[in-house]
């Protein structure tokens, strides 16, 4: 669960608008073009702020951004995760194979 | 049609002044006609020989990787290849680059010139293995690094190849700016090089991809080293047109001139690179057709006035791959020859063995690239990803997938079967799309001629047909 408010000096992510869908460039597919065109920074937060609220943060080249609050202590949470189909049995096949053609078969 | 906001469009307008201060270089010396320029005077104009390159690369820890025959593949591939065939395979095992890829040879360059020329920082825009690259060597340097990523979709979720380079970046200590889905990321790139001064690490100015050149010279040393000649074919894996130009160049500098370039990219036809509902539904970031075919046939698409990876120029042949493929030889890679490495980078392979089976096997192929893999960055999490957004994986025959709705992983290797993309039809493309960019009713001088016929590898004549076939409406 994430907390609910920074506190200063810590290191947080903010997000913000870039582009409204009106303003965004020509020749988008629909899609694209119905979303705005966010940002998002991370940084160390100017102050305490909950999530949500307008924050500053300094970035990690010292440039100084607005936006909103969006995480604190942002991490990685990206994996491997299960072996997929497929996958698992191609190792044990192909080295019989090799053996197999190896040994003339 | 939207206009576009004010702030993008002034900045958009000072495009070519926050450029030249940026990347600290004028390219309008360059220019001959609204059409040619000169290009080896642009990849010459940093004045550093190969051997400087070389030095400057040895000096910020890359380059000489180590190049590795892969004797198991090759004699799969020849329990199935006709009597007589199955051509010797090798690797540059580019992932033992620093930052783990071979973009380390153009963030090296890049990052020596902004420190040569006093930059305090630099920026650069990719979700790549480059961003990790020029942030690695920026650390070394002691410089600021900003790196602009095109990272989510609109509901904030990452492609987990996106989300791994993002955390390397941020390992060396670069700021990480991470955009939604659209090409407007330029500008606001624009904004941070005019807000910052910082230097714009471009991957497409003649700098980073002069840093390629070493790679194509190694490897050939070390395959005349190694085997007596210089190899046979080499497989490239193709996105901006970087990697099959510097390589290219680096081959000829070898003297390596009937080495045949062999292009490669994974087939995502049919994905929009724009499209925010298709942003997710793709398993490879890079090294697919959604670059390969638009970089190879309008260039000048880049970031820089004119780009310096320019690879109709080099590419013999082009093939594409399905992400099935390259994912069960990601896996075939491991298993026979314990390197494990990351998918994308492999897309050469999966086309380089579908090539080595066609030849004798007098013959070599050198695949010229691996980049590194690790959570994320790996075929589990993509295939699992692909899954969770609705793409059906399965077991089959490859060539029945279709991009963003199924991957079909190979039951044999002998499902292995590259396609040829017609380079004749991206030469016309690329000459419809030159004089497109001309000012209307611009008339192709001679000059203009030999020029698009050197940049697509072809003849004046062919050139001609081509320009005389778009006059007539065809």
């Amino acid at each position: 669960m994430a907390e609910e408010r920074c506190t200063p000096g810590q290191w947080v992510e903010v997000e913000r608008v870039l582009l409204e869908p009106a303003d965004r460039a020509g020749n988008l597919p629909d899609d694209t073009a119905a979303q705005p065109l966010r940002v998002w920074v991370k940084g160390f937060a100017r102050a305490a702020v909950a999530l949500g609220e307008e924050c500053e943060v300094e970035t990690m080249t010292g440039r100084v951004v607005r936006g909103t609050l969006s995480a604190c202590a942002p991490g990685y949470t990206h994996t491997f995760g299960s072996p997929p189909p497929g996958i698992v049995g191609i190792g044990r096949d192909l080295r019989a194979r090799l053996a197999s053609y190896r040994a003339g078969g | 049609m939207a206009a576009p906001s004010s702030r993008a469009e002034a900045l958009m307008a000072r495009r070519g002044e926050i450029m030249r201060r940026a990347l600290g270089m004028d390219y309008r010396e360059f220019e001959r006609s609204p059409i040619a320029f000169d290009y080896e005077a642009l990849m010459g104009a940093h004045g550093y020989s190969l051997e400087e390159v070389a030095k400057v690369q040895r000096a910020a820890g890359v380059g000489g990787t180590p190049l590795l025959e892969l004797r198991n593949l090759t004699d799969l591939v020849r329990s199935y290849a006709p009597a007589g065939h199955g051509a010797r395979l090798f690797v540059k095992d580019e992932a033992a680059n620093m930052a783990g890829s071979f973009k380390d040879r153009r963030a090296s360059m890049s990052i020596h010139v902004a420190r040569e020329k006093g930059y305090a920082g630099v920026i650069a825009a990719t979700s790549g293995n480059y961003g990790a690259a020029v942030a690695s060597q920026a650390a070394r340097a002691s410089l600021a690094c900003i790196i602009v990523q095109e990272a989510f979709d609109s509901a904030h979720l990452g492609q987990p190849e996106i989300v791994e380079k993002a955390r390397l970046c941020e390992a060396f200590g670069a700021e990480v700016v991470q955009l939604s889905v659209g090409p407007e990321l330029f500008a606001h790139m624009l904004e941070l090089l005019d807000g910052t001064g910082y230097f714009a690490a471009s991957l497409y100015s003649s700098f980073g991809v002069s840093g390629i050149e070493t790679l194509g010279h190694e490897l050939a040393e070390e395959m005349r080293a190694l085997t007596g000649a210089p190899p046979t074919r080499v497989v490239v894996t193709h996105a901006g047109g970087g990697n099959t130009t510097g390589t290219a160049r680096g081959l000829r500098r070898a003297g390596a001139t009937d080495t045949e370039i062999v292009s490669a990219s994974v087939d995502l036809s049919g994905l929009h690179m724009a499209s925010d509902a298709d942003f997710n539904r793709k398993s490879f970031t890079t090294g697919h057709t959604g670059f390969g075919v638009p970089f190879a046939t309008w260039p000048d698409r880049a970031d820089v006035p004119r780009n310096a990876a320019r690879a109709l120029r080099y590419m013999d042949r082009y093939l594409t791959v399905t992400q099935g493929e390259v994912f069960y030889v990601t896996e075939v890679l491991a298993k026979l020859e314990g390197l494990e490495r990351g998918p994308s980078g492999n897309t050469a392979l999966a086309a380089a063995m579908s090539l080595a089976r066609d030849l004798p096997r007098e013959a070599t192929v050198v695949v010229q690239e691996t980049e590194y893999t690790g959570a994320g960055k790996h075929h589990w999490a993509q295939l699992n990803f692909a899954r969770e957004r609705g793409v059906e994986v399965r077991v089959g025959d490859p060539s029945e997938s279709v991009p963003g709705r199924s991957i079909v992983i190979p039951e044999a290797p002998e499902q292995l079967r590259a396609t040829d993309f017609d380079l004749a039809r991206m030469r016309r493309s690329y000459v419809r799309n030159a004089l497109a960019h001309a000012p209307e009713g611009y008339e192709p001088t001679d000059d203009d001629i030999a020029f698009l016929a050197e940049d697509t590898n072809s003849t004046p004549e062919a050139v001609e047909e081509t320009v005389a076939a778009l006059a007539a409406g065809e």
